[in-house]
């Protein structure tokens, strides 16, 4: 078939230039492009920050106070006056609940903190290798053995002996403290691992960087996304063990008031007033369902490989 | 394979020293000791009772007392009931905890592990909407929560069922649920994403193609592969079980032995706590050697060398 002229033409030099140009998207903006796509952890984070809010501000807006008792208006429900009622002393429950959520949260934000000092022990085990590597990771072996909880109630045995004066908060602080680095430890080093054979290392060993640079600047931001999804789900679990602590009589005592105090106490009188037990129940389920739902879609956002 | 069991039993041992050793120092060197009470008792009375205890002795020579009476399996005298040993205490306590751990572990795998297959293999539909919903209530909500409602509803309100106490099969109902509920959701999640994947494996695809019966691709192909990875669950799902029946134990007057480590935690029963968490880390680690022998032997494509190296 004849092929027509018409059929040839030049191309515009404007049409030529025309690309697919996509702004360039660092994986941060791309991670929380993907977590915004995920309504369950949106709804989560909104739900954490209004808990927050309320833990931070609710008790200066209350009109009682944690620890005011009014014996005239002991253990009733629910009430205009009294939004989740009152306890066997008259105390305002919904303030208690507020002031427990300062508490428990603290718990588990301190939890939060602490796990990020094992990125460093895990990473320099990870790094250095050879026997200190073995060293570390043998010593958190050991700790891994047996489970958390028992660790935490032994040191919480023991610390609450030695200073009995401040209501077992800080107990529970250096209690989970010594403990929740552990899971992030292993973690970071499993990264560092694979991590330190890439060639981006390898350049970076080339050009002359210090082997403190490498770890810092190169091989612990890339693992930045285990990590915060470890962190924040070391938060609803020492939340959990926290409550679990004040159940058995470990916990934080009269007259501050953790959610696990204050469900433990309102276990006594759960035939005649279950109110007591409600609140602050919901309040620990809510507040774990919302970080173990952030958790996950964190791990969805940043670790698209784990996506199932 | 022999190797490797000798370094594994080596470890355990090791692990076990110190965590006698850790939780030995913090019950020692508690300040006031065990027999300071707010009535202070005269001078030669405790001097007495701590000959008694051999607490006036140093603190090595303590330790290397209760390491040798250790190995022979002796976990000293319990400091708050005269005459009873902590050996005495698990004999008799342990038997109930142990009945009511049973039922809960079983409860948890006839329900989690069937669940999570039905989950898999109607994914992204109702069924697995239903048991995902569940698990994940069942992760969020804390054991004592899920005792407290049950005692409410099952017992107080509806009167079906004994709130407390121990002795009958009804007892055992409403604390092995409790027990159960987080370690069920769990199976539920571990076994549900396991059988996904198994179900877009190849072989899968090649057992459809040989014209295999539906059956037989589910339960030999298919869930058999699936449930390999809830056997690494068995040591974690023991000790949840485990610390879980400290509070569970209590809220039900379960007399286990969970319930009698959570008194003599409030009675400063020092021997107590220090022999019964030897205990329950002597069984855990055991546990955990167990399923690490085993697991090779149910899934044959891990070899105990490879898993060294991953150690």
């Amino acid at each position: 078939m004849a092929l027509s002229r018409e059929l040839f033409k030049p191309l515009q030099k404007r049409e030529l230039q025309i690309e697919i140009v996509r702004p360039s998207v660092t994986y941060w903006q791309d991670a929380w492009r993907r977590l915004k796509k995920n309504p369950v952890a949106m709804g989560s984070l909104v739900v954490i920050i209004i808990i927050l809010l309320m833990a931070i501000f609710g008790p200066m807006l209350s009109p009682y106070t944690y620890s005011e008792q009014d014996f005239a208006r002991k253990n009733q429900g629910p009430s205009a006056e009294h939004w989740f009622g009152t306890d066997a002393l008259g105390r305002d429950l919904f303030t208690r609940v507020l002031y427990g959520a300062r508490i428990s949260l603290s718990i588990g934000f301190v939890a939060a903190l602490v796990s990020l000092l094992g990125v460093l022990y895990g990473g320099i085990s990870g790094f250095v290798g050879g026997w200190v590597d073995n060293v570390m990771m043998r010593f958190v072996d050991i700790m891994y053995s047996i489970p958390f909880l028992l660790w935490v109630i032994m040191m919480m045995v023991y610390l609450r002996e030695i200073m009995p004066e401040n209501s077992g908060l800080i107990a529970m602080y250096i209690a989970l403290g010594l403990v929740y680095w552990l899971p992030m430890a292993r973690i970071v080093r499993g990264q560092i691992l694979s991590l330190k054979e890439q060639e981006f290392v390898l350049a970076a060993h080339t050009i002359g960087a210090s082997r403190t640079r490498i770890l810092l600047r190169h091989l612990i931001p890339n693992c930045m996304g285990p990590v915060i999804v470890t962190a924040t789900l070391a938060i609803p679990e020492a939340i959990f063990t926290e409550a679990f602590l004040s159940f058995i009589g470990l916990g934080v005592s009269a007259p501050r008031a953790s959610w696990g105090t204050l469900a433990s106490d309102a276990l006594v009188s759960l035939k005649s007033y279950p109110h007591l037990l409600f609140f602050p129940a919901a309040a620990i389920c809510i507040t774990l369902l919302a970080f173990n739902f952030l958790g996950d879609g964190l791990r969805d956002a940043l670790d698209p490989k784990m996506r199932k | 394979m022999f190797n490797y069991i000798v370094r594994r039993l080596l470890y355990s041992l090791a692990a076990l020293l110190v965590v006698v050793t850790v939780t030995f120092l913090f019950m020692h060197i508690i300040p006031g000791g065990p027999f300071q009470r707010e009535k202070a008792l005269p001078e030669a009375i405790r001097k007495n009772i701590e000959a008694r205890y051999k607490l006036d002795q140093p603190l090595h020579i303590q330790y290397i007392d209760y390491l040798s009476h250790l190995i022979r399996g002796d976990l000293g005298p319990s400091y708050k009931y005269r005459g009873m040993t902590v050996n005495d205490i698990i004999r008799e306590r342990f038997p109930v905890s142990v009945e009511l751990g049973t039922v809960a572990i079983l409860l948890a795998l006839f329900l989690g592990i069937p669940s999570g297959i039905l989950a898999a293999l109607h994914q992204s539909k109702f069924p697995d909407y239903l048991v995902m919903f569940f698990s994940t209530i069942g992760i969020a909500m804390p054991s004592f929560v899920i005792g407290t409602l049950l005692m409410y509803f099952l017992s107080y309100k509806w009167g079906l069922l004994p709130s407390a106490t121990w002795g009958s099969p009804q007892h055992v109902i409403m604390p092995a649920i409790a027990l159960a509920g987080l370690p069920t959701a769990y199976i539920a999640r571990l076994t549900r994403s396991s059988m996904l994947e198994v179900l877009s494996q190849d072989y899968m695809k090649t057992a459809i193609a040989k014209g295999l019966p539906r059956r037989r691709i589910l339960w030999v192909h298919g869930i058999k592969n699936a449930i390999i990875p809830v056997v690494t669950y068995l040591g974690p799902l023991v000790a949840g079980i485990l610390t879980g029946s400290f509070v569970v134990e209590n809220i039900f007057a379960v007399p286990g032995l969970g319930k009698h480590y959570v008194t003599s935690i409030y009675n400063r029963d020092y021997t107590v706590i220090l022999g019964v968490t030897i205990f329950y880390c002597v069984l855990l680690i055991f546990m955990n050697l167990l399923v690490d022998l085993v697991y090779p032997l149910i899934d044959p494509r891990i070899k105990l060398a490879e898993r060294k190296e991953q150690v």
